[in-house]
């Protein structure tokens, strides 16, 4: 049985999410819609931290809702004249975008609700203090290279890093 | 009432559709970025949800979805440099009028 608190904090997170996110990709202006991407991304932050991720849900703040989101506003003042409106869309692309968002929905659908093998249990039953993750237990597994650490990927997405900052520098800068 | 898993795996499953209807009908090739960071994000959260209803003692999904944030972080600030770098030489971020590759 799951706490009032914790089921009125899942819908109106679930309610954001599903709306600003059809809104985000129907939305004419590109500036709104990349707005309307920054609650989606917030709504999916406060989906960690209920689900008990609470380093995650920082993470997810401080690189996408911080930094991605920082970015797209930018590129976009960078490339759209104001009142830049994108012109309507026509009946047989957009019939396509449906017909292609639907099968994927229907297919996954199906795939959800036949298969059985998920469990009907609450949240609250996972949230339990030896399933808590603590700062100690992913800095352990981030710097270990037993069985179910991380030392290698950290590092290889550490140099992935460096060289992503020198390629959009080589491709961004002026001749 | 229970929050079941099936309750997290919906919005998800939303948010991907709409990433896919923006990717097929966007014209403006940062709008198309903005519906595929959606399908990154509705990813990471079926990591994250798998990860604490069918395996709640590990982390792999928690770690798996650290490292697609960071991936689409760089993979982002990639794809905005060529932008950038398209709208200097075709004065336009319109996927109709990109068609050549030599310039």
């Amino acid at each position: 049985m799951e706490s009032v608190g914790n089921l009125v904090l899942y819908f109106v997170v679930a309610a954001i999410i599903t709306i600003f996110s059809v809104m985000a990709v129907t939305s004419r202006k590109i500036l709104r819609s990349a707005t309307y991407l920054l609650f989606v991304l917030i709504g999916t932050a406060i989906l960690y931290f209920q689900l008990g991720y609470e380093f995650l849900g920082a993470v997810q703040i401080a690189v996408y809702a911080g930094g991605i989101l920082v970015l797209f506003v930018f590129s976009i003042l960078l490339t759209a004249q104001p009142n830049d409106k994108s012109e309507k869309l026509s009946s047989h692309r957009k019939f396509m975008g449906i017909a292609a968002a639907l099968c994927g929905v229907g297919v996954i659908a199906y795939a959800l609700f036949s298969f059985s093998g998920f469990t009907c249990e609450s949240l609250s039953n996972f949230m339990t203090s030896e399933n808590e993750i603590t700062m100690h237990k992913i800095g352990q597994a981030l710097m270990g290279t037993e069985k179910f650490q991380y030392l290698l990927p950290f590092e290889a997405i550490s140099v992935l890093l460096l060289a992503c900052i020198i390629g959009s520098i080589v491709v961004a800068r002026k001749r | 009432m229970d929050l079941t898993i099936m309750m997290y795996l919906i919005p998800s499953l939303i948010m991907f559709a709409c990433g896919v209807y923006g990717f097929i009908t966007r014209k403006n090739l940062i709008a198309i970025l903005i519906s595929l960071e959606l399908m990154l994000n509705a990813v990471d959260i079926n990591f994250v949800v798998f990860n604490r209803f069918l395996f709640p003692g590990q982390m792999e999904g928690m770690f798996f979805t650290m490292f697609a944030i960071g991936i689409a972080a760089a993979e982002t600030a990639l794809a905005i440099a060529i932008i950038i770098n398209i709208f200097r030489a075709v004065k336009s971020v319109d996927i109709r009028e990109i068609n050549k590759m030599k310039f």
